[in-house]
């Protein structure tokens, strides 16, 4: 019997499923950048290789995390960690739809009983310097996925197109598995001799860090890591290109981004602390953005980027 | 003749997109066509989240030939010539013509248009349309250079007539026009070939597509407002929602669901706008109550359970939708009860703008504002400012952080709860009108007291640091703004003296420009009441012009002055004096300004003239006192047959000095009698 002609029974049941999937669609499967990120997007998977000529597809689950969205776990949706799946394909292949009412279908979601819609919704991300169009994915009126066809990143028009597809994992799950409260919701499968629900896994880590965002983290030292963050982005790309120990060319776009991806986050966490102000938050996301944007321009000097010596 | 079906058939189309798309994609073919010399009888174009189609009837076959002839040099002309004619024409010397003409020979250039099938043009103008489709915003997808709203999947293009159907031709970027579309993404995914415009819509309607989108819009309302009314309720209407909806699926299925007991204490807006701006619901409303207790939703497919497990997932999105909802409410309701300070005091934290401070400092100007506004506009000072003072503090609440678009009136349900007065209240919700040209202007003192202070503080802010609206950029909403003080201003019949408010409220602000800006809106504003620009400007060059009311009134009775055949001639007779004084005061170095006397009177006319004008100037005089300028212009009416008569009789510029002199203070005091009403020297004709 294939897996879509049974619902999944756990949380990670549906994690391995999309994994299966795509992986047969032929993605590459990837593993989590081992950084904090605010989204899917951010992981270099995406963002860099979204730039270039260079085909790519890639899927893979991304931890992310949003200070702002910490209820302590006492909230049945929201959550300051939580995890979303990614697939980036370029160029997006004419089927994208298809390929992506598949996975939902690969998870238990039956396309003849549940009512699944494509609602306009362009996306935009101000600190990555990008945007494209697309939809949020309805299924009966709940949003399951984002699905876009990126335009630009860094500033770069893209050339080819990716087209992106994230999923909400925690609130796909809760809907597939019929579960309220995300805490409820079965981690393993239930009949496991130890069965672990999300709660079971994730309970205390969301009061802990939810005290730590809001209320302890200090902020002096975030300010200051978010300079060096910035400063060591910057020095990192006035590198020259050619290294002069091994004598090769060697363009470091990925470090410099990694400090780009640090400075993201630190500047989420001084949000969460609320020590931004309205005005001063434009700033700090320009800031970023201009990071981000270098970056790119260093990305698309390398081989990975469709750099042709 | 022929007719011809497109459809281009893509990934969903915004919905706010379908209908102004379906209407260029019929605007660029048939102007198109037109102008590559086809004719048709009619067409009509149409649009679903997947498709745009359009059907044009009665193509004619070909575009005709067309024969044009061109006259050129003469034969004896320099070479010269006959190059430049060769070169225009595109022909060699052998193929124009020699004609004879009156002098002499001449070449003739006879060009030949070719007539071409539709099916040429219509490709042509097809692959024109698509790649310069006016899309507000549009993308690239997978490697290709061409432009969408989403990616374009397929081309259906075909003419047909009695002998049946033919593909038009088309390739672009690899999409092949054909005869074939599909029907419903789940419910009919296959494709199939159609013949004609009607072929092809009975058949998508048997693959379960619906392509005339105000039939899914009627579909839609009549199966909500059955349901609804099966149970002794009846739905909320929303045009703007309907037409949404209707473009957000193919076979529209109405569902109607229940609101949990929990949610039915909401504010009845509350329920509304979270169900509308996040599920796209209808709310349902019980006629006896007032209060919304059940939602409608539309699904795009049918199922086997009849839409349950739809309307079960959808119920479960709004449960925590509206729990969020119902969670704001109640923080913001214990907020507003214990101390609504704590929002005010944090606005503090809010820029409004760099340059203009804080939220709380903006507040603060209002409040002073308002304070010196209320007496104008018959309103308790005190009460004025705490209006003031609290109208705002609703932008610290949670229901307000997430739904901007309760601004107002959360307000003023949180300041009724902190135990606020009514009018206090209802100025929170009321100060922000009126929004538009048609909304409401309110009407309560305190309410047009709050308003006129947060508009007027708005505009001599942006006055004051020369941020104001150019052309087509108003990020501010500064004419918006403006408009709104006309209309307080107006229909609530205020006189205010605003230039001295402005210059009161933030002396940096260059007033008089800001008053210039002012009487431009209105300007447009009695426009749209037929009252004409000259006009206006003629009651603008009048003293207290920063007083609206009086303005108005001035401009209303010159208006029906100027329409009246008295009016109008009297207008002109006074121009003509003016004139004649202004040359001879020219000449003369001297103003006609000192009484006339009527003992140097030396025809009847000019003695008529004398005793029109004393009768006048006593009904004149008292009726501006009194603002009442009907009854002033009533009585100028009259100067219109004296006058007429004395430049038809007199002769100004008179031999005898001290008869040319009396005549012109004579004129001078027609003029002064018409420039006490208004400044007549700026009506045209």
């Amino acid at each position: 019997m294939a897996d879509s002609d049974t619902k999944p029974r756990s949380f990670q049941e549906i994690i391995l499923r999309l994994q299966n999937y795509w992986a047969a669609k032929g993605c590459a499967v990837m593993q989590p950048y081992d950084m904090e990120v605010g989204a899917g997007t951010f992981h270099p998977a995406t963002t860099l290789r979204s730039l270039g000529s260079n085909a790519w597809a890639a899927a893979y689950v991304q931890p992310s995390r949003r200070p702002t969205d910490g209820r302590y776990g006492e909230n049945p949706n929201r959550l300051q960690h939580y995890y979303q799946y990614q697939v980036l394909i370029k160029p997006s292949p004419p089927d994208l739809q298809e390929l992506y009412l598949g996975s939902l279908k690969a998870i238990g979601i039956d396309m003849d009983m549940h009512d699944i819609r494509f609602v306009e919704d362009d996306w935009e991300s101000p600190t990555l310097g990008a945007w494209g169009l697309g939809w949020e994915v309805w299924c009966d009126g709940m949003e399951v996925s984002q699905f876009t066809y990126f335009q630009q990143v860094g500033g770069h028009d893209c050339k080819p197109v990716s087209g992106e597809l994230t999923y909400g994992l925690e609130r796909l799950a809760m809907y597939v598995l019929g579960v309220d409260h995300v805490m409820d919701m079965p981690f393993n499968d239930p009949q496991s001799p130890i069965a672990l629900t999300y709660g079971d896994v994730f309970r205390q880590t969301e009061a802990e860090y939810s005290r730590w965002n809001f209320d302890v983290a200090d902020t002096d030292i975030l300010l200051q890591h978010f300079k060096d963050a910035e400063a060591e982005c910057e020095r990192i790309l006035a590198a020259p290109y050619d290294d002069p120990k091994t004598g090769k060319r060697i363009v470091m776009a990925h470090p410099a981004y990694d400090q780009c991806i640090k400075a993201s986050h630190l500047f989420n966490l001084l949000d969460a602390r609320g020590v931004i102000s309205v005005t001063e938050r434009q700033a700090y996301i320009g800031r970023v953005r201009a990071l981000a944007k270098k970056c790119a321009d260093a990305f698309v000097e390398t081989e990975a980027g469709g750099f042709a010596a | 003749m022929s007719d011809l079906l497109i459809e281009l058939f893509s990934e969903e189309i915004p919905a706010r997109m379908q209908k102004r798309a379906a209407d260029d994609l019929q605007k660029l073919v048939t102007n198109g066509m037109v102008d590559a010399g086809l004719t048709y009888a009619s067409a009509g174009a149409f649009s679903t989240p997947r498709r745009l189609a359009l059907s044009v009837e009665g193509i004619s076959k070909e575009s005709p030939t067309l024969r044009e002839e061109r006259k050129g040099p003469r034969t004896d002309a320099p070479e010269k010539a006959l190059e430049g004619f060769l070169r225009s024409t595109g022909l060699t010397k052998d193929q124009l013509e020699i004609r004879d003409d009156k002098k002499g020979q001449v070449y003739f250039a006879v060009v030949e248009k070719q007539g071409r099938p539709a099916a040429d043009i219509i490709a042509e103008v097809l692959e024109n349309a698509i790649r310069n489709f006016p899309w507000p915003k549009s993308m690239r997808w997978g490697a290709g250079p061409l432009k969408w709203v989403r990616p374009l999947h397929s081309i259906l293009c075909i003419l047909s007539d009695d002998e049946g159907a033919t593909v038009v031709p088309i390739d672009i970027d690899g999409i092949v026009s054909g005869d074939t579309t599909k029907g419903h993404r789940f419910m009919a995914p296959d494709a199939f070939a159609v013949t004609s415009f009607d072929d092809y819509s009975t058949k998508l309607k048997r693959a379960h597509v619906v392509l005339n989108a105000e039939e899914r819009a009627e579909h839609i309302w009549a199966d909500a407002t059955n349901q609804a009314f099966a149970a002794g309720l009846e739905v909320v209407e929303d045009k703007g929602l309907l037409s949404e909806v209707a473009g957000l699926v193919e076979w529209p299925v109405v569902l109607m669901g229940e609101i949990a007991e929990d949610f039915l204490n909401l504010p009845p807006e509350v329920l509304q706008t979270s169900m509308k701006e996040h599920q796209k619901f209808f709310s349902v409303r019980d006629p006896k109550t007032g209060k919304i207790v059940r939602f409608i939703t539309v699904a795009n497919v049918e199922t086997k359970d009849n839409g349950a497990t739809i309307l079960a997932g959808n119920q479960k999105v709004l449960f925590a939708r509206l729990s969020d909802a119902k969670f704001f409410w109640e923080n913001d309701l214990r907020v507003a009860k214990s101390d609504m300070s704590q929002w005010t005091d944090a606005l503090s934290n809010v820029t409004f703008h760099n340059k203009l401070g804080s939220q709380s400092e903006r507040i603060a100007r209002i409040e002073s504002l308002a304070r010196e506004i209320a007496p104008i506009v018959g309103a308790d000072a005190d009460e004025a400012a705490e209006a003031a003072r609290l109208a705002k503090a609703d932008l610290s609440s949670e229901m307000v952080y997430e739904f901007p678009e309760l601004q107002g009136l959360m307000g003023r349900y949180y300041a009724a709860a902190a135990g606020a007065s009514d009018a206090v209240a209802a100025a929170a919700e009321e100060h922000y009108s009126p929004l538009g040209p048609s909304d409401d202007v309110p009407t309560a003192p305190v309410s047009v007291a709050v308003a006129l202070a947060d508009k007027i503080d708005l505009l001599t802010g942006f006055w004051a640091i020369d941020e104001k609206p150019t052309g087509s950029k108003d990020p501010f909403a500064l004419r918006r703004a403006a408009l709104g003080v006309i209309r307080l201003v107006l229909e609530n019949d205020l006189s205010a003296p605003l230039l001295s408010i402005f210059t009161k409220v933030n002396s940096d602000a260059d007033g008089s420009d800001l008053l210039g800006f002012f009487h431009d809106r209105l300007k447009v504003y009695l426009r749209d009441q037929g009252i004409r620009h000259d006009v206006i400007d003629a009651c603008i060059a009048m003293p207290n012009n920063d007083d609206f009311a009086l303005l108005v009134k001035r401009a209303q009775a010159l208006s029906a002055f100027m329409k009246t055949d008295d009016g109008e001639n009297m207008v002109q007779g006074y121009k003509r004096a003016a004139n004649i004084l202004a040359q001879a005061e020219e000449k003369d170095g001297v103003e006609y300004s000192f009484g006339a006397d009527l003992k140097y009177a030396e025809q009847d006319e000019e003695k008529a003239l004398f005793k029109a004008l004393e009768t006048a100037k006593a009904a004149v005089d008292p009726a501006l006192a009194a603002q009442d300028f009907e009854a002033a212009m009533g009585a100028m009416a009259a100067l219109r047959g004296p006058i007429d008569a004395f430049f038809e009789g007199v002769k100004v510029n008179a031999d005898s000095d001290v008869v040319r002199r009396n005549r012109l203070n004579l004129l001078s005091q027609i003029r002064s009698i018409g420039a006490s009403v208004a400044d007549l020297t700026q009506l045209e004709g």
